[in-house]
């Protein structure tokens, strides 16, 4: 057995971005099948237009259109390609020096071996069928083959076509979700915890520094600084100290609303934990309840505290507001 | 400017932590080597600074409970950047210049190994223009080694000779990860991995922790007999995108070493993940050919995320106070292909280059 | 070593929005940063180094976005430092970019804080549930209110003091162009509002906000060539533990010890007379009354006799965020730099239709984490003494 527990946790959202100006006219073009850079103070052709004008730090306002054709400027071979990357076989990345443009950007290459890469080689844009908004609407470049070899002409880079002469809507923003996994592992203490509510225990430790007991243990002490240590097992009734009643729905909540989220200091224990309080009406929730576990079927057990499906009133007289007082 | 010192450094180094994200149990450890190193508790530390990020973690707010390694009732004075430890050094350093402080304790904490590194580094990108085709942080690497082979600055032996005389060194430092010499044919016949960068060119994916110790005039001179005195202290940036800066140098690099004096620098600790970059590095700081490079191994042999800069910097505080040099750097970068950087040179005499 | 005088000469924030979809993130903060160069008249080119600040990555899903913004921000070829503190991290990175100046390293610093939120969901990125743990946790304000009620408890407080505040605060953004939430709003239409986390309800409720604030922090020989600058007379910083046994989160005491330790840098004994504007981190109302308490304007639970009185409105004794406060506008990385900006505007004269009459001393306060990061500084508009 691993001294610590862990599950997988995803942390995903599909993220709203606006693009501002700069950024809107080159997606707008990718949309259109063209390449729009912009030329920095300095004359120099970026693609993608930089926002801002690294130099003279004015926002960029001279764009160019460009072929969607390039040279290769460097490449490496992604051997092992991630979730998410351009293709979910072997590819090369590259930076590509679009013609018309003084420096390169990154993109992917599609090719099937590293033998097919070389700096130097002649690339073009292959767009996407169906353009979502986005670089991926550029869905890579690939070799232009030597029967269509282009020469590499001196582009000077027309001006932008004009927005409103093509477009019915110009991209204002853009959606990228972001997904990324994880495995969490929670501490040896914490796993402690975990692994005695599997039993149906509530357990604590007790900081050999200050003698509090927390539940759950802690790796350290946030007084002391040193691990929890002795085992105290607690009892499963405790008191409520404070509580709120959320009303609010939100995005990624796991129990409808409206719930009592509570405080509840078990005996035996000096800090509260959090819970649900049920099988009460909302409203008469107050600080003093004093309230006791209400398990799961026992088939239903894993290492969580949601074993305990919520807390409910236990009938006895409500604490002493001394008994808690320092607990608020 | 005050007279300042690294006077403490613990580290943990190791493939895969199998504790919680926030690293507490690596801290607790941690620290009670810096107390155990000072002779100091807790109350003798004015300042505390942490660095870390919230996506290594997969948690918003992962920080907040690494404090708790510290014992952090009554309250502290403390304060958390979401970079390397490197720059919660600095942030310490400059605290103390300030002369509300006169000592300080700063750590690091990464467990890389909580999600996929070489993807969560991709968010670290232009999330318009680059974070959507998932660039891995060492396809952006293998990038800048190629232009660099492609334009005769440096070549594959030349990064296999680093790669060989890091692991070579690795054998002797107990918190290496990856340690072994072997030599540089045996190292260039291994396969390609992101060509034209092979395994051993890229930093293994590594969890840990540091902390080091700072202190000023007399509290430094109290605890080590050669305190590191930090006789410069130098940060820049570059922009990030891969078109508008020369990747086979470094500017920032460059502008942070002409804010220093490097001149004597005995033992170099660089912060290069990959073989070539510590080309770049060596270049653009102007190194002799005699100064030691990463003596400790370096990031070859291990490199915890948000605290191998501030490693770096610890390992070259060693050599002085072990008497091995007078003069040493600690390097710690940020940000693909070496965009921000920071110099710390420390001298076994607080005087050493200043006017 | 004492530190350096340094001093705030240009402010600049965005028009707060729920969604600010015109423009990118190097674009919102751009927004602010350009305002705040021309407050102080100076170029962004004679910046010697930029500190950014913002909380959770999480919320725009960008990892270090400091990093890609470096170009936009003029950060490129400069030193450049990102702050995290939580909630609090819009102070705290405005007292590192001090320290800049304050250690003698730079003599022009330009620090900016800024939230694109609306990039996806605050309350999500609060809440992304924990393995094994209970999701009850309900975003920022289910977690406060336990705490609200037990200050109402501890203090015998009635319970429309937090009403006061909203309707104050709200009322009060209609003097600031840039405010978010722009209302008139009276005790009665607050009191009226749903329940959102009992006893916390709608209109005592901070929005989600996306914007950005910049300060451009120099030193004494450029500050003396600005007609109006806001002398730094005292910064601090201190945390605490979010959980720890018998930890007092209504009145914690890192806030206590960090104002306690600030009036003394500032050399202030009675902060109640001897502060005239406060800018105070107020996310939900009733953090006004217990910050009252927490920073020594008032005796424990005796804060909200203060707002009860009308001593926090406008024309009061003690006027408190008379900008509308976080509860009008939260960009959540910007809120703390907010304060520390509306502070240096009071005591330049330049908070335009918020102006408080001859403020000479201000305070600006944030906060973060379960209440536990606190950072806070005091600004004056003559040079302090020593």
């Amino acid at each position: 057995m691993s001294r610590t527990l862990s599950a997988p946790v995803t942390v995903a959202f599909d993220y709203t971005r606006s693009v501002g100006p700069v950024l809107g006219r080159f997606f707008t073009g990718l949309q259109e099948r063209r390449l729009v850079g912009a030329r920095l103070a300095d004359g120099r052709v970026v693609v993608p237009p930089p926002e801002f004008d690294p130099v003279s730090h004015e926002p960029a306002t001279d764009f160019v259109d460009l072929p969607g054709t390039g040279t290769v400027t460097s490449w490496t071979w992604v051997s092992e390609p991630v979730k998410g990357q351009p293709f979910d076989r072997p590819f090369a990345f590259a930076l590509v020096t679009p013609d018309g443009a003084d420096v390169p950007m990154l993109h992917a290459v599609d090719v099937s071996s590293p033998e097919e890469m070389s700096t130097g080689m002649r690339v073009r844009a292959r767009w996407a069928e169906e353009p979502q908004g986005g670089i991926n609407d550029l869905t890579c470049f690939e070799p232009v083959g030597d029967s269509e070899a282009a020469p590499m002409v001196e582009v000077r880079g027309a001006p932008a076509t004009s927005l409103e002469t093509l477009v019915d809507e110009p991209v204002t923003g853009i959606i990228t979700p972001v997904s990324l996994d994880y495995v969490y592992a929670a501490s040896p203490e914490e796993s402690a915890f975990f692994r005695g509510l599997a039993e149906g225990r509530i357990l604590g430790q007790r900081c050999p520094a200050c003698g509090k007991v927390y539940v759950p243990p802690r790796s350290a002490c946030p007084v002391d600084g040193v691990p929890t240590a002795e085992e105290v097992e607690l009892s499963d009734s405790g008191t409520v100290t404070t509580f709120c009643i959320v009303n609010v729905p939100f995005l990624g909540q796991k129990i409808q609303p409206p719930y009592v989220s509570a405080y509840v200091l078990l005996d035996g224990a000096d800090i509260a934990l959090q819970h649900l309080i049920l099988e009460i009406p909302a409203e008469e929730v107050r600080m003093g309840l004093r309230v006791k576990a209400v398990w799961k079927p026992r088939e239903e057990w894993s290492t969580t505290i949601e074993n305990i499906s919520h807390f409910a009133p236990t009938g006895e007289p409500d604490a002493d507001y001394d008994t808690y007082r320092h607990h608020l | 400017m005050r007279d300042v010192a690294v006077v403490g450094f613990a580290q943990r180094q190791m493939e895969e932590f199998d504790g919680s994200p926030t690293c507490v149990e690596l801290l607790v450890p941690i620290f009670a080597e810096c107390y155990e190193q000072t002779g100091w508790s807790r109350k003798d530390v004015g300042f505390w600074c942490s660095g870390s990020s919230d996506y290594l973690a997969g948690r918003s707010f992962s920080f907040v409970q690494a404090i708790d390694s510290i014992g952090v009732l009554p309250p502290v004075n403390e304060s958390h950047v979401e970079m390397d430890a490197a720059w919660a050094l600095y942030e310490a350093w400059l605290k103390i210049q300030t002369g509300e402080v006169d000592t300080a304790v700063v750590f690091g904490f990464g467990k890389s190994s909580a999600g996929v590194l070489r993807r969560t580094l991709a968010l670290q990108l232009d999330p318009y223009t680059m974070t959507p085709l998932w660039p891995d942080t060492v396809s952006i690497a293998a990038l800048q080694a190629r232009l660099g082979i492609d334009g005769g600055i440096w070549d594959e032996r030349a990064m296999a000779e680093v790669v060989d005389r890091s692991l070579t060194d690795a054998e002797k430092n107990e918190y290496a990860v990856r340690a072994g010499g072997s030599s540089v044919e045996d190292l260039l016949a291994r396969p390609m991995f992101a060509d034209p960068l092979r395994k051993h060119d890229c930093a293994p994916v590594t969890d840990g922790a540091a902390a080091l110790v700072l202190a000023a005039g007399d509290r430094a001179r109290a605890v080590r007999e050669r305190p590191a005195w930090i006789t410069g202290i130098s940060t820049f940036s570059d922009g990030l995108h891969l078109g508008t800066r020369d990747l086979t140098g470094s500017d920032s690099a460059r502008r942070a070493a002409a804010a220093v004096d490097l001149g004597g620098v005995e033992v170099a600790e660089l912060h290069a993940p990959f073989s070539h970059q510590e080309l770049i590095l060596r270049r653009e700081l102007e190194l002799a050919d005699d100064v030691r490079v990463n003596p400790s191994g370096g990031p070859l042999a291990g490199n915890p995320m948000f605290t191998g800069g501030g490693i770096r910097i610890g390992e070259a505080a060693r050599r002085v106070w072990d008497g091995t040099a007078d003069k040493v750097l600690g390097h710690a970068t940020s940000g693909p292909a070496l965009q921000q950087n920071l110099l710390c040179v420390m001298a076994a005499d607080p005087a050493e280059g200043s006017n | 070593m004492a530190k350096q005088p340094a001093a705030v000469i240009g402010v600049g924030q965005t028009h707060h929005r729920a969604k600010r979809e015109d423009v990118s993130m190097a674009g919102l903060c751009r927004e602010a940063m350009d305002r705040a160069l021309e407050d102080a008249g100076m170029t962004l080119e004679e910046v010697d180094a930029i500190v950014v600040g913002k909380a959770p990555d999480l919320f725009e899903g960008v990892m270090m976005p400091e990093l890609y913004l470096a170009e936009a921000l003029g950060a490129a070829g400069k030193p450049l430092l990102r702050v995290h503190t939580a909630g609090s991290v819009g102070g705290s990175t405005a007292i590192v970019a001090s320290s800049l100046v304050q250690a003698g390293v730079h003599r022009k610093v330009l620090t900016v804080a800024f939230e694109k939120q609306s990039e996806s969901n605050a309350m999500w990125a609060l809440s992304v549930p924990v393995p094994f743990v209970m999701p009850v946790h309900a975003g920022a304000g289910g977690y406060f209110a336990p705490h609200v009620r037990s200050y109402i408890r501890r203090s015998g407080a009635p319970t429309h003091v937090g009403a006061i505040v909203a309707a104050k605060d709200r009322t009060n953004a209609l003097n600031n162009p840039y405010a978010h939430l722009r209302e008139e709003k009276t005790v009665d239409q607050v009191l009226g509002s749903q329940m959102l986390w009992d006893p916390i309800r709608y209109d005592e409720t901070c929005p989600s906000s996306d914007g950005a604030c910049a300060l451009v922090i120099a030193a004494e020989d450029v500050a003396k060539g600005s007609p109006d600058p806001a002398w730094i007379h005292g910064t601090v910083m201190r945390s605490e533990p979010t959980t720890a046994a018998e930890r007092d989160q209504v009145n914690p005491q890192a806030g206590r010890e960090a104002a306690a330790a600030l009036w003394k840098q500032a050399g202030i004994t009675d902060p109640l007379a001897e502060i005239d504007a406060a800018e105070i981190y107020v996310p939900f109302s009733w953090f006004e009354p217990m910050w009252l308490e927490n920073l020594g304007f008032a005796a424990e639970g005796e804060g909200w006799k203060l707002t009860e009185a009308g001593d926090t409105a406008m024309d009061g004794r003690l006027p408190v965020n008379c900008s509308g406060g976080v509860l009008s506008s939260n960009p959540i990385g910007a809120s703390g730099m907010l304060r520390f900006g509306e502070a240096a505007l009071q005591v330049r004269g330049a908070a335009g239709d918020h102006q408080v009459d001859g403020v000479r001393r201000a305070l600006g306060h944030a906060y973060g984490g379960g209440s536990q990061f606190f950072s806070m500084w005091v600004v004056g508009s003559e040079k302090p003494s020593s």
